[in-house]
């Protein structure tokens, strides 16, 4: 069995980076770097992670990395793959590195989605990794795709009045092989994902909810304690989606199966300043009620995915 | 082997002869036929490469650089819209320094919709640090391909370069063409191999944040480079000559200019077409020559300076406009003219949108640019009426002419 204590001690992600105090970004790619080792090339497009890095001549990634343009990350993931397989046929490496492709929500729901889309479609062998803050963090938190009904944004002053999208359920659309959602509160969950994810030929999804605490407005300690209300409350579902079926994972699959009881939304709302200015207007109930709804939507959707609920 | 083909699938026979081993690309009139003949020739196992059928030319672009990035050899091919559409990745291609080669088959950019040749498209990326060839006959398509990759892969240039050549006139009519064996080609190309790469075991950060600090010296490393490549084209053309025994130029090719009073300066098959006016203007007893500029980046500075001091005027053809000053070709030559020649220089636009250009039209105007007929600028096949302007007055007449 797989415990904390018994993870890789090797560290890729070196000290001297740029990120903000509790960045969900960077404990991610500690992860999942110790999920796939260092055979791996890392392709990241415009985001907080572009940033987080370090800036030349310095970086604190000691994997090899190409920063890439914002709307680029599956075909620049696409060009490596097909690099690498060139390089093999020319005898000059043994095994194909694994590639991952590394974005936020705004290069992956917005500007990405196409590029995503025809990387999934051509059945590319790369990992693609968004993690998911719900907003243009690099840029000082706009509004994106991901943003929640209700949530604040600088571009949504008054609360978004639209729910985001499920773009997960997106790319199961796509037919690919694997798509996993992760949370930093459940790390051997996420750890396990990744490496099942390596293990996989083909196109695979693994999407991570990454509270952002400058973004969100909760403080730079409680990343952990946010991430783990966003599962409780069911704002954020762990699953995994294998050979056309869905398996609910961790805290989720003990919620869906009543041995948990699941929290309410409004306490994962309350812990955060980005649904206060909603939640203070007399229509923050709606607000409320309308998330409550989607996250039961949300399950029943899943549901259908899964053998024993069909 | 001496083939019949399209300029276009001589593209194709090219990069192949050149031992490419990824090509991403994504479908546009008139480019189409190139990566339909890479698809044919990898699925027929005549040709060992990753196609990759992106989904868009600005992914066509960024998979071309990762490709290159992890050490093979990568080409595309791309025209006017879908050169326009991936404009930021053929940025991101020059400033991380990958030695990819593509050919834009020379096309108006809309709108109105027009597949016709002109070479708006690729003068628009005029400044992306590209260097840029531009070719006149269907043989020089197949050897600047592999001219091309030579000169991009040297360490002391590695930025990418743009082959292009006019749409339907070189692109899709058959001409008979040598393309060199294979083996033949890897003694003169043989595989690439980087100087830096996308590498496990020496893991390095690429296209990194970079503070005003530091940015300025990553800019002048690409002039540089610009500049490092007017010698290495010249080695490379010459060696190709030596090897391969055929010779297109090299920044520049010269037609009957040592006595010339009057230079033509074009790009691209006008060039081939003015070759046609120098020799019927000759039988006229004028002494007419032609300077084609076979590189426009880098620019042939100093063909052009010396070229001021040969000749006592000059007549530039464009097929391109830069709106709000004048043909693109005439405002560099001039810049490179400054404070060495007085020569005085007139512009020809012509062959927008692929308007068929006669040599008689040429002739023409060079017989009126030597009496010094022709003025600055002459738009030299426009039939502009009042009813293509955009005022309220040819708003009228455009109503009258609809009744």
């Amino acid at each position: 069995m797989v415990t904390l204590k018994s993870l890789p001690e090797e560290e890729l992600f070196l000290a001297g980076s740029t990120a903000c105090h509790g960045c969900p970004s960077s404990l991610a790619l500690r992860i999942a770097f110790k999920a796939l080792g260092s055979n791996m090339v890392l392709i990241v497009v415009a985001s907080c992670t572009s940033v987080l890095q370090g800036s030349y001549p310095l970086s604190a990634i000691n994997v090899p990395l190409l920063n890439i343009a914002f709307a680029a990350g599956g075909a620049g993931a696409s060009g490596a793959v097909a690099g690498f397989k060139a390089l093999k046929k020319r005898g000059e490496i043994e095994e194909e590195p694994t590639v991952v492709m590394w974005g936020g929500d705004g290069g992956t729901y917005d500007i990405g989605i196409q590029s995503l889309s025809g990387a999934a479609e051509r059945e590319t062998n790369f990992i693609y990794f968004c993690y998911n803050n719900e907003m243009y963090s690099n840029t000082g938190t706009q509004r994106s795709g991901a943003t929640p009904l209700g949530a604040w944004t600088t571009t949504t002053p008054a609360g978004k009045h639209q729910h985001r999208k499920d773009i997960a359920q997106i790319m199961i659309a796509h037919r690919i092989p694997y798509v996993a959602t992760v949370s930093l509160a459940y790390p051997l969950d996420f750890y396990q994902k990744m490496q099942k994810a390596k293990s996989i030929v083909g196109t695979k999804y693994i999407e991570l909810l990454a509270p952002c605490p400058p973004g969100w407005k909760f403080p730079s300690s409680k990343t952990i304690e946010v991430s783990r209300l966003a599962v409780q409350s069911g704002m954020w579902l762990l699953y995994e989606h294998e050979n056309g079926e869905t398996r609910f994972t961790a805290a989720t699959k003990k919620i869906i199966e009543g041995k948990v009881k699941k929290r309410p939304v409004k306490e994962y709302l309350e812990m955060q300043g980005r649904f206060r200015p909603v939640l203070e207007k007399p229509e923050g109930k709606e607000a409320e009620d309308l998330l409550e709804k989607e996250v039961t939507e949300s399950i029943r959707r899943l549901k259908g995915w899964v053998p024993e609920y069909i | 082997m001496r083939v019949l083909e399209t300029g276009n699938h001589l593209v194709a026979l090219a990069v192949r002869a050149a031992g490419v081993e990824v090509v991403p690309a994504y479908p546009i009139t008139p480019q189409t036929q190139v990566i339909e003949k890479v698809a044919e020739l990898i699925a027929g196992g005549h040709m060992d490469a990753e196609y990759i059928p992106v989904e868009s030319e600005h992914s066509a672009c960024a998979a071309l650089i990762a490709a290159s990035l992890t050490g093979a050899r990568a080409f595309s091919a791309t025209s006017a819209h879908g050169l326009a559409y991936m404009h930021e990745m053929v940025h991101f291609a020059a400033g991380i320094r990958a030695p990819v080669v593509m050919a834009n088959i020379n096309r108006a950019l809309g709108p109105g919709w027009n597949i016709w040749c002109d070479h708006q498209d690729s003068i628009s990326q005029r400044d992306t640090g590209w260097l840029q060839i531009y070719v006149a006959s269907h043989q020089e398509v197949i050897d600047s391909v592999i001219q091309g990759f030579k000169i991009t892969e040297n360490w002391s240039v590695m930025l990418p370069l743009m082959v292009n050549l006019d749409a339907f006139v070189l692109s899709h009519t058959y001409t008979d063409a040598e393309v060199p064996e294979i083996e033949e080609v890897r003694e003169f190309l043989p595989p690439y191999k980087p100087r830096w790469k996308l590498d496990p075991r020496f893991p390095v950060t690429h296209g990194s944040v970079v503070y005003p600090d530091d940015f300025s010296e990553t800019r002048q490393s690409m002039q540089i480079g610009q500049n490092n490549a007017r010698r290495v084209i010249k080695e490379v053309c010459r060696d190709y000559a030596e090897v391969f025994g055929r010779w297109h130029g090299d920044m520049v090719e010269e037609y009957l200019i040592d006595d010339a009073e009057i230079a033509i300066v074009a790009m691209g098959t006008l060039a081939s077409e003015s070759r046609v006016v120098v020799d019927v203007l000759r039988q006229e007893g004028l002494r007419v020559g032609l300077f084609r500029i076979r590189f426009f980046r880098p620019f042939p500075i100093e063909e052009i300076r010396s070229l001021g001091e040969r000749v006592k005027s000059i007549l530039v053809i464009d097929r391109n406009y830069s709106y709000g000053m004048e043909g693109a070709v005439f405002t560099e030559l001039k810049g490179a003219l400054y404070g060495f020649s007085n020569v005085p220089v007139r512009n020809l636009i012509v062959g927008l949108g692929g308007r068929d250009v006669s040599y008689e039209l040429i002739a023409d105007m060079t017989r009126k640019a030597i009496s010094g007929e022709l003025g600055e600028i002459t738009w030299g096949d426009s039939r502009i009426t009042p009813s293509h302007r955009v005022t309220l007055e040819c708003l009228e007449e455009f109503k009258k002419l609809l009744g």
